[in-house]
């Protein structure tokens, strides 16, 4: 499939030809912070940044769903969101892409596929943009992603300065595209500009963090002492799963409407207390030690063991925002020199 | 100039050497420009890992709570007045607890910082009262330390430790004329839908990672009133009502007891401006009760207790 060139000065232009058909979801400039939010026109949006602040994760899992509702008197149930036109996610960084295949492998593993997930994921299509500028706290290429990265998308933008490579990836990205008459066909020197600049991005990156081994590694340290040192100035908030592009665990609550109940489903995290704390009273995870051990596990061995690839992206948010700076990398440092 | 790391050092290595405490918790450099992190110093061999700095930003109280270990703790100004507020609640225990105190000129917010580089990425970063240099691709800049403080810190007037074991360094003058109640009353001045529109904004981009409560040495509960579930008191979505109400009852419950060491606007990663509504919980009982929470070791709790001439306005007839 040919890449394409898109003129910085025709962004806009570009995406308003999506919008009506699809719903559209780019980041947006709102106050301090640049996030994902669903735009109404392309001017909206803001593709000058690092990367936002929250990951685009909540398109397909959103913090609050309404999974179902029913009415006092009414039979049967109103599920939610069946009717929703198409959407496209535009702007997403490679390793929030990425993070959108370890999502897929989870929500469709398993005996139930998740459909309010699946459905989500399969009425969108991805147009990433790739890293130019990756930040200090990034370390994708330690976990075998790159600032350049593909996976998960549709299309992929790349910033040449004055313009875009639209690179088409898959058949849902070269069906946005392929209307769009007045886009120019991208020369060979388009595309060697492109490799430089991935080159160069790469190349910009810290030194990897040595993951060799780490998962077979954690098979047995599950009882080692290196628990006790890396939670203790842990607060146990949420801030790392929050912000985490691959943490898709949830809780569900039935809420009273007034005129019936709804059953919804809200982000949870293995960093609160109440995630694991039985009807008992008793509580298998009671301390810092095992829910900071949970999280790194669960990322490093026991997904990679079912998925065959580790669980973190490497985005470096949750680096970037740990109120305490737990740094996710000194962990990985910590467990492999044991 | 003394060199207030250095002391610090000297002063846990004395409490560790003659085993007057099993823990030192400190700052030690963070893993990233302008950030420092807590430290857990169990071996006199181990001290020199402690700085001090304006990146100190931690209230350390936090670590004092639901330990059984003697602990050495360095504490700012305001973080010795939240020792005071927990010692006046019951949740430390004095005798288990050795006060490193250091009289403190502020500490930064590095959002502030990073905002004002916009999309210049701090490499590396030397840190003192007066300036922070900061080093990127492409650029090297020296910003006076002052402008990229704390709001807290910018209207603080309790800059040195009100309780202490050990002192570090000479205590600063205190900045008795700060107006620490400007933005609240700016707030007042405002209309009540103003004010709504305004606490909407902020409080819609709440995501319940529940950082504020949980860096806050005053949120000590074993169970948060949130996190109950028989029954359940309050939603826990990120609706804007549910948000909103979990960000006013816990206002309430910091009436009295909030030091505003401004840990929870630093831990925010929304950066949202959790300090208006304590300030003004802050304010009322200053004005209603002359009150200001972990100044005077002997006071006891404002909430706690209750004299004959206590204003009575607020008792709605």
């Amino acid at each position: 499939m040919n890449s394409k060139i898109l003129g910085k000065n025709q962004l806009t232009k570009f995406i308003d030809e999506f919008i009506g058909e699809y719903r559209v979801f780019a980041p947006v400039k709102k106050g301090k912070i640049i996030g994902f939010d669903e735009i109404a026109s392309g001017k909206e949006t803001c593709l000058d940044f690092q990367n936002t602040k929250q990951p685009p994760k909540s398109v397909f899992f959103p913090q609050t769903e309404v999974l179902f509702e029913y009415k006092k008197g009414e039979k049967g149930l109103e599920k939610a969101g069946s009717g929703d036109r198409d959407k496209i996610l535009l702007g997403m960084r490679p390793c929030d892409a990425r993070a959108l295949v370890i999502f897929d492998r989870f929500f469709s593993s398993g005996e139930h596929e998740d459909l309010p997930y699946l459905q989500k994921r399969e009425r969108t299509a991805v147009v990433g943009l790739a890293c130019n500028h990756p930040l200090n706290t990034c370390f994708c290429t330690s976990l075998g992603g790159s600032p350049f990265g593909s996976e998960g998308m549709d299309l992929k933008l790349v910033d040449l300065g004055d313009e875009y490579l639209v690179e088409i990836l898959t058949n849902k990205g070269e069906k946005l595209v392929e209307d769009i008459k007045w886009l120019r066909d991208a020369e060979e020197s388009d595309l060697n500009r492109a490799r430089d600049l991935a080159e160069d991005a790469e190349n910009a990156m810290k030194p990897k963090i040595s993951t060799d081994g780490l998962c077979d590694k954690l098979d047995g340290m599950f009882d080692d002492p290196v628990w006790e040192g890396i939670h203790q100035k842990c607060i146990g908030c949420g801030v790392c799963s929050f912000l985490c592009p691959t943490c898709w665990c949830f809780d569900v609550l039935d809420e009273d409407t007034g005129t019936g109940v709804k059953r919804v489903r809200i982000w949870d995290t293995c960093q609160f207390p109440l995630f694991t704390k039985q009807g008992s009273g008793f509580n298998p995870r009671p301390s810092g030690k095992e829910r900071m051990r949970q999280r790194i596990m669960h990322k490093f061995n026991y997904y990679p063991k079912d998925f065959g690839e580790f669980g973190c992206v490497g985005c470096g948010r949750c680096v970037r925002e740990c109120p305490v700076n737990l740094d996710i990398r000194e962990v990985i440092r910590a467990v492999m020199s044991v | 100039m003394e060199d207030l790391g250095k002391t610090m050092q000297d002063v846990a290595r004395r409490l560790l050497e003659e085993g007057k405490v099993d823990l030192i918790v400190g700052y030690e450099k963070g893993t990233t420009p302008i950030r420092s992190t807590p430290c857990f110093i169990r071996e006199a061999g181990d001290v020199q890992k402690l700085i001090w700095d304006p990146t100190c930003e931690a209230n350390l109280t936090k670590y004092l709570l639901d330990r059984d270990e003697r602990i050495g703790v360095v504490a700012k100004g305001c973080d010795s007045r939240s020792i005071v507020v927990c010692l006046a609640e019951g949740q430390i225990d004095r005798d288990r607890v050795t006060i490193i105190g250091v009289p403190c000129q502020g500490v930064i917010n590095r959002k502030k910082i990073e905002a004002e580089l916009d999309k210049q990425e701090v490499v590396e970063a030397t840190v003192n009262d007066e300036e922070i240099k900061v080093r990127g691709e492409g650029f090297e800049k020296v910003l006076p330390t002052t402008n990229y403080l704390c709001d807290s810190c910018l209207s603080c007037r309790h800059r040195n430790p009100v309780i202490y074991d050990f002192l570090v360094g000479e205590k600063v003058p205190e900045v008795e004329d700060a107006n620490d109640f400007a933005e609240v009353e700016e707030l007042e001045s405002r209309s009540s839908e103003d004010r709504w529109d305004y606490f909407t904004e902020e409080l819609g981009s709440c995501i319940r990672c529940y950082a504020c409560r949980n860096v806050c040495p005053m949120c000590y509960c074993k169970e948060c009133f949130v996190d109950e579930t028989m029954p359940q008191w309050f939603g826990k979505t990120d609706d804007l009502s549910d948000t909103m109400i979990f960000h006013i009852v816990r206002a309430y419950h910091l009436a009295g007891r909030c030091v505003d060491c401004g840990a929870c606007s630093r831990a925010c990663p929304m950066e949202i401006n959790l300090r208006a509504l304590r300030k003004k919980a802050e304010k009322i009982v200053k004005e209603r009760f002359d009150y200001e929470a972990g100044t005077d070791v002997e006071e006891a709790p404002v909430l706690g207790t209750f004299k004959q001439d206590d204003s009575q306005e607020y008792i709605i007839k």
